[in-house]
């Protein structure tokens, strides 16, 4: 992960329509606004990845025209590295190095519009990055977060048990995590904390809630390592039966790679152990708020929704690796309308396991960790002198 | 008491309003535009919304809802009478 912090912000984001800022051209908006206002019931995970290439390259091309025009900053990176349309692939789109949110003020709206201003923990002694958001942004990225958790989740907020404890929600302590739950509470319903105040497991309070809602579907939501080590260790302890959750969980296996646990032992244990069969890890960033890429029910794989892909670039050549090829993870999205955020480099480590071949269309791909830090530095020097 | 006054009465409980907060104020509340209206509150103010008038609110209307006069469109599609 780029920062130990779930891509959510409080919701409602914004007393504001979804509609999509005019000065973004009319094929953003028109990509924009399906992602983020979907209907009830319409899958975000429907393209196969040729349509998809078809629709998000003039989508973000023209979004690149648009941040341009709008962040000077921007501009000068474009210009340093002599970036100039037309572009054939998405691939071939110039990208941003996700720390240039850190030392950059990266916006494409005036001061006076700016709604909200995100800011991620970063690990010690790293600045945050900073995200604007204008209305019609903050308003637009829980909608299109909503609608590729409904593809798991449906519809309705299901009852939602959160691994975590209850005061990391309350201000004026809130820290990403805290801000993570916070966004995740608007999709369940009649809340229930597994920990309490201290941190120390409430067994009472998480079979009240299994006692109430065990028998249908609820939602439970956590950080990986706290569902591992606040959830699934007492659940297998006290015989707990969670088979009728659904788990969305998030934040990297980093904490877990320590106890040598990974995805597959992840998934194999809680289903064996506990009858939590129905898991979902996802991946996204502040950087990119609203996009998440979501683990698929075969497991094993995240999938991209149809407003965001991946390219996997070779950290030596910074050429498109090949299915199977690990290299540094690009994401992009339609959503960073406000901020120049649609193309970026992480410095996380990924691998594209499939296109096309899984059970929702695309790519599939892993997340392997983070590049390491004195790797990553060179990458973000040009760019960072430019902007 | 009519359902908008119900209505009233679960934004001034919920938010920390004054009990005797006039009608109009409450009228005008959007998300986020009070301190007290913060995104833990909303959550609140959705239980508490349902409570009051037994309904459901899914989750594309948690996102909708950000401002008192979205909450009284959310009723009018619940087919609560808020004309009182």
């Amino acid at each position: 992960m780029s920062e130990p912090v779930t891509p959510v912000s409080s919701m409602p984001s914004a007393p504001a329509s979804a509609a999509v800022s005019a000065s973004v051209s009319a094929s953003v908006s028109a990509s924009v606004s399906a992602a983020a206002s979907a209907p009830v019931f319409t899958s975000v995970f429907t393209l196969r990845q040729r349509e998809k290439e078809a629709r998000l390259l003039p989508a973000l091309a023209a979004l690149t025209e648009h941040h341009r025009r709008a962040c000077p900053p921007y501009r000068r990176v474009l210009d340093a590295i002599g970036a100039a349309p037309p572009w054939d692939r998405v691939a071939d789109l110039p990208w941003l190095p996700v720390r240039l949110f850190k030392t950059h003020e990266l916006k494409s709206v005036p001061d006076d519009r700016v709604f909200r201003v995100l800011t991620s923990s970063g690990t010690t002694g790293q600045r945050p990055s900073r995200i604007f958001l204008d209305r019609e942004a903050a308003a637009a990225q829980p909608r299109a977060l909503a609608a590729t958790l409904r593809q798991v989740l449906g519809p309705a907020r299901l009852p939602m048990l959160i691994v975590d404890s209850r005061s990391v929600t309350r201000r004026p302590t809130l820290s990403a995590r805290g801000a993570g739950v916070l966004g995740m509470m608007s999709f369940g319903r009649d809340h229930a904390f597994a920990l309490d105040e201290r941190g120390e497991l409430d067994l009472g309070a998480v079979r009240g809630f299994l006692d109430r809602h065990g028998g249908r579907p609820y939602l439970v939501f956590g950080f990986t390592y706290m569902v591992w080590l606040h959830l699934f260790e007492p659940a297998r302890r006290h015989g707990l039966d969670l088979s009728s959750g659904v788990l969305i969980h998030s934040g990297g296996w980093k904490r877990l790679a320590e106890r040598a646990v990974g995805s597959g032992e992840f998934r194999r244990r809680l289903a064996e152990e506990t009858g939590l069969r129905r898991t979902h890890d996802f991946y996204g960033m502040v950087e990119q708020i609203g996009t998440v890429f979501l683990e698929g029910p075969d497991g094993g794989s995240l999938y991209c929704p149809d407003f965001a892909d991946v390219v996997i670039r070779d950290p030596g050549t910074w050429q498109e690796a090949p299915t199977g090829t690990p290299g540094l993870i690009e994401v992009v999205s339609t959503l960073p309308t406000s901020y120049p955020g649609h193309v970026l480099l992480t410095e996380d480590l990924g691998v594209v396991h499939g296109v096309d071949d899984g059970v929702w269309p695309g790519k599939r791909f892993s997340v392997l960790g983070r590049l390491a830090r004195a790797e990553a530095r060179g990458c973000g020097d040009t760019y960072g002198r430019a902007a | 008491m009519d359902d908008l006054d119900r209505l009233r009465a679960v934004f001034r409980s919920t938010l920390d309003l004054a009990p005797d907060a006039p009608d109009a104020d409450v009228d005008g509340l959007e998300y986020r535009a009070i301190p007290q209206w913060d995104s833990l509150a909303h959550m609140s103010l959705v239980a508490a919304i349902e409570d009051e008038f037994d309904i459901m609110i899914d989750t594309d209307d948690v996102l909708d809802l950000s401002s008192f006069a979205k909450a009284v469109t959310l009723l009018d599609k619940h087919g609560v009478v808020t004309a009182g």
